[in-house]
């Protein structure tokens, strides 16, 4: 099956210094790299999950998908075709792929109805004749509210019944991937499953792709077929969601699903695996960026990148000292 | 009062005066902290942990009505305090971390002012203060201490805020500290490092810690007690092995159950708790639990149910937890009834 999304070997840059600056200061590269040597490709109807602690660039890649952000170098295809810089170009493609940011009621304007946000989209993309009362309702049942929140302002909704609003705009268009950024964080427990099962039963029957990001290794595991984990900019592993949580194959990954803490008093941990936090973009550390913290970091891990290798069933990763042996090297 | 306890809250009732009407967002709640111990409040959103905790050291808003209980911290009681005593027991009786170490630090002073600053009791040279601080930030892992405290907040990361936030309410060597979801803001690997620092420092400071948090994986990597939390009144408590072990109350088990990280097995369709917290503007008549749970009854829909906690002190206020022991949870004295003495609105 052709890929819906491809991405191939994607840079994205920032500029932090003007070229004066830069000159001034002394400062030979004014650019830090949000993203780097990144590609994957996402099945239609499946769902891809992009893990990273803050500043690792998985919000910055989504934005990029979308055309909200500049691509350096590298590709992004959807359906085969690549967006060239327009906005028109850019606005065929928003049609297909939707966006659900991060902050379930910080998201919606706060000014706006439920009825003038869920279709707010229509006067974007064009209403071909669409009565917009109707397309309300039929969107509030998709995502399982009564008809009367309609009349409802932002703040009167909870945080659950925010993030439903979330959905059902994204809906709206009827996309066939849906790009949904921390769609869980901030709900309480009872409420995460609810979207999730959602978002899930959505998959089920419009046949949407999902690229879930999140740093929640709990939801995730739950929800996605893959999975790529991503640290200063670089994917270090990714393959079948199952192979990871089972094998984890980078000593990054293995420290992530040890920092999640286990309900269960009896399994408390004695340490602490992964100490300090994330260099700053920066200052990214020569070699593997991952040395500085990796408990497994040999004199090659600090002067060399490693390139990604591959192992059973398609994963690879990035790493000179893997847990789990690779089968050959790629480039 | 039990002698063993820091925090000893009983009977407390809360409302909040709305422009909507009364929210009764506590009825009749009680906990103990006993002296050296961790004690977690695990609540949804709505379920009152905030205003508890904000109870106990007395900052509710200005629209708080205290309806009655007591909130003994040390052996005196917060509600019924001057000012004076009020603003002497804040900072070194007992302190607080807020949830998120952005805004809990003042960003135009350097951290060093702030951590010397808040040791304004004590009358000793501005050098001393100044070298204790130097060495609180390096028990909480900040390299480099003495030269990190001419820096601004800005200037550190959100984890590193968070341990200077957890060196400064440490610094005035507090009996109780409590700990708003001191790391919803942060990551999960910087969270790890901070839960472990938490236990490393509660064994050397000695004091005791209420854990207000709704992560329960932290709650059971930390915690001696827990206390649930539904809907402004406590569901059940207990030790943190009887909780995640033996939950007693359909409402605790539920949430247990939706914990996304307990399911063993992989599944697209993860378990909720159907239905809403109810709307505290009308007190909930009954059981507060009683419209989404699973197991309700007829009585349950009709009178609430009391809490009955065995000789472990576990309890779950549901009416199908069998009367094992017919006492509440913790020591009460022998003249009490089961609210406090009623008391003024507290002007806070």
């Amino acid at each position: 099956m052709s890929p819906l999304l491809e991405i191939r070997d994607l840079r994205i840059r920032f500029r932090v210094a003007g070229p004066i600056r830069a000159r001034l200061k002394g400062i030979d590269d004014p650019f830090l790299d949000a993203v780097l040597g990144v590609s994957f490709a996402l099945k239609p109807g499946s769902t891809f999950g992009l893990v990273g602690e803050s500043g690792s660039g998985k919000s910055t890649l989504a934005r990029a998908i979308v055309g909200l952000v500049p691509v350096h170098s590298g590709a992004i295809l959807f359906e085969g075709e690549e967006a060239k810089g327009g906005d028109s170009d850019f606005a065929t493609r928003r049609r297909h792929i939707a966006m659900m940011f991060q902050d379930p009621v910080g998201s919606l304007s706060p000014r706006l109805t439920v009825r003038a946000l869920i279709t707010e989209p229509f006067l974007i993309h064009g209403k071909d004749g669409r009565d917009l009362d109707a397309e309300a309702r039929r969107l509030l049942d998709m995502v399982g509210l009564p008809a009367n929140f309609a009349g409802r302002y932002p703040h009167e909704l909870s945080g659950g019944q925010a993030r439903r609003i979330g959905v059902a705009r994204a809906l709206a268009l009827a996309p066939k991937l849906i790009i949904a950024d921390e769609p869980t964080a901030g709900l309480d427990v009872s409420v995460q499953g609810e979207i999730l099962n959602l978002l899930v039963r959505l998959q089920r029957e419009l046949g949407l792709a999902y690229l879930i990001i999140t740093h929640n290794l709990a939801v995730i595991r739950h929800v996605s077929d893959e999975l790529a984990i991503m640290y200063m900019g670089r994917f270090v592993e990714q393959g079948a969601t199952r192979d990871i949580f089972e094998n984890p194959a980078h000593p990054y990954t293995h420290g992530l699903l040890a920092a999640q803490p286990l309900p269960d008093p009896d399994r408390r941990r004695a340490n602490v695996e992964l100490q300090g936090e994330v260099p700053s973009l920066a200052r990214r550390p020569k070699g593997c960026e991952f040395h500085t913290r990796c408990p497994r970091a040999i004199a090659r891990c600090r002067v060399e990148i490693p390139l990604p290798s591959r192992l059973d069933a398609g994963r690879l990763v990035r790493c000179h000292a893997p847990l789990v042996a690779p089968i050959a090297s790629t480039d | 009062m039990s002698a063993g306890a820091v925090l000893d809250i009983r009977g407390l009732g809360v409302d909040f005066l709305t422009p909507r009407g009364r929210v009764h967002a506590l009825r009749d709640v009680s906990l103990q902290v006993p002296r050296g111990s961790v004690v977690g409040v695990v609540g949804e959103s709505g379920s009152g942990k905030s205003t508890l905790i904000l109870a106990a050291l007395r900052l509710l808003p200005a629209n708080a009505l205290i309806l009655g209980g007591e909130v003994v911290l040390d052996g005196e009681d917060v509600l019924r305090m001057s000012p004076a005593a009020l603003r002497d027991l804040r900072g070194r009786k007992a302190t607080m971390v807020f949830q998120d170490p952005s805004t809990s630090l003042n960003p135009v002073l350097t951290i060093g002012r702030q951590m010397i600053d808040i040791q304004y009791r004590d009358r000793v040279p501005t050098a001393r203060k100044r070298d204790r601080a130097a060495t609180m930030l390096r028990k909480v892992g900040i390299p480099d201490p003495a030269t990190r405290l001419d820096n601004y907040p800005h200037e550190f990361s959100g984890g590193m805020r968070q341990r200077i936030a957890i060196a400064m309410a440490l610094l005035c060597n507090p009996d109780l500290l409590i700990a708003d979801e001191p790391t919803t803001a942060l990551d999960v690997t910087m969270e790890a490092q901070i839960i472990h620092l938490l236990r490393q420092l509660k064994s050397e400071f000695h004091g005791s810690i209420l854990f207000v948090s709704h992560n329960l994986g932290l709650i059971a990597e930390l915690c001696d007690r827990v206390v649930i939390l539904y809907a402004g009144a406590v569901a059940e408590e207990g030790s943190v092995h009887d909780l995640f072990h033996r939950p007693r109350h359909p409402y605790t088990q539920a949430l247990l159950e939706c914990d996304p990280a307990r399911l063993a097995k992989v599944s697209r369709e993860l378990p909720t708790i159907p239905g809403d917290v109810p709307d505290l503007l009308a007190a909930p008549v009954g059981c507060a639990f009683a419209p989404r749970c699973p197991k309700v009854f007829e009585r349950c829909r009709r009178e609430a149910p009391r809490l009955v906690a065995d000789g472990d002190g576990h309890g779950a206020a549901c009416h199908l937890v069998p009367a094992i022991a017919s006492s509440r949870v913790g020591p009460r004295p022998s003249t009490g009834s089961g609210r406090g003495p009623p008391v003024e609105p507290v002007e806070t």
